[in-house]
């Protein structure tokens, strides 16, 4: 029950900083589920945000759901899920009915200038660590480049961009089997 | 009351169907929309505003907010709570099964090849969809490309408070491995005071 809490707190926390789209959760998880509770590898994160990417619903509630049930089953999942939802049933529950007009102050606008800056460091940071796991050859490299252009100049989704990894990723490892057999 | 089980459909039903995402979202809001009386589409812009700029998943943030509305309009705050509620669990209950489902098909897999090979191409691009996003975000955070379109000055296309303040956090962030909060918090502060 204790571990159960745990989860839950834990991604009530990342759910209550992330500002922005799934990926600006990534610098929260690093720190909270892979150095801090050690729950999942940089490498495992990974594997769940791609799972997450293509999968329907909010990425962010994907990930969330996927380290959860690593770590205690269904269950798990389900407090995980839970977890990181709570502060946005909160937050805008309370803005939607007492402060409606909260995007009007002031303070506010320059408060959110701030925390983008801030969510540009840590997200950079996190790719940072990301690479260091995911780029480990000159093939990771041509796809780590081919997924930046794609998704940086065009609007389509970031699901073709993962069905061509992983076409790619399979062809790959078998042509290297392959390679390595004829030795 | 019946109108909160419409609510419930509609809003598992767009967490089961929208892909890429929270904005991938919008389309089946805009149509949950055109469809019922209790939503409007008029509002559509100001929640989404709020959504992207209080904290947490911008999906999770609209189904809040529109289940909210939604109820509010039909039975004043105590029902506005409640739908919005029921609209957050409803639109996060799909991915809670599916990737269960997946997660269980993966661990059966653990050991196959093909499933190595696959997740070794995914590292890399992930890592690249993520870096793009880095981009985007530097780019909005630093970047004033309307400023500069109207006025055509080198010096107006950076934001050089912006700038600054990034160079700063990013010092700090490598040198002392703060915690993600207390790089957030500061920068709050640090534009209210600076005015940004």
């Amino acid at each position: 029950m204790k571990e159960l809490i745990q989860l839950f707190l834990t991604f009530a926390r990342i759910g209550g900083f992330t500002f922005g789209g799934g990926y600006a959760m990534l610098p929260m998880i690093q720190r909270e589920i892979v150095q801090n509770k050690k729950w999942a590898t940089e490498e495992e994160v990974m594997n769940y945000y791609a799972v997450g990417q293509c999968t329907p619903g909010v990425i962010a509630v994907n990930t969330a759901t996927f380290i959860g049930y690593k770590c205690k089953g269904i269950v798990g999942a389900i407090f995980a899920t839970l977890g990181v939802i709570f502060p946005s049933i909160v937050i805008i529950t309370v803005i939607a009915a007492f402060i409606r007009n909260f995007l009007s102050y002031e303070a506010v606008g320059y408060a959110l200038s701030g925390i983008n800056v801030a969510v540009a460091v840590l997200v950079i940071d996190a790719v940072i660590k990301l690479w260091k796991k995911g780029v480990k050859n000159i093939f990771g490299f041509c796809l780590f480049l081919g997924a930046l252009i794609f998704s940086v100049f065009t609007d389509w989704s970031p699901i073709y961009v993962v069905i061509a990894a992983i076409v790619f990723g399979i062809s790959y490892g078998a042509l290297n089997s392959r390679k390595a057999d004829r030795k | 009351m019946m109108f909160l089980w419409y609510l419930i459909y509609e809003f598992f039903k767009t967490g089961l169907f929208a892909v890429g995402g929270g904005l991938a979202t919008l389309p089946f809001l805009y149509d949950i929309a055109s469809r019922y009386d209790w939503l409007s589409a008029n509002m559509m812009p100001d929640m989404i505003a709020v959504s992207e700029s209080t904290p947490g998943p911008i999906g999770v943030n609209m189904a809040t907010y529109c289940g909210y509305n939604a109820g509010f309009e039909d039975g004043g705050i105590a029902l506005g709570i409640l739908s919005g509620i029921a609209a957050t669990l409803a639109l996060v209950l799909p991915s809670l099964i599916i990737i269960i489902i997946v997660a269980r098909v993966l661990d059966k897999f653990q050991n196959s090849v093909l499933v190595d090979h696959a997740f070794g191409g995914l590292r890399p691009a992930v890592c690249g969809l993520i870096a793009a996003a880095a981009v985007n975000v530097f780019a909005g955070a630093c970047i004033n490309t309307e400023l500069y379109e109207s006025t055509r000055a080198i010096s107006d296309l950076f934001d050089i408070k912006a700038l600054i303040l990034f160079a700063v956090l990013f010092v700090i962030n490598k040198k002392f491995k703060l915690h993600p909060i207390f790089i957030i918090i500061p920068a709050a502060i640090a534009g209210i005071l600076i005015k940004m």
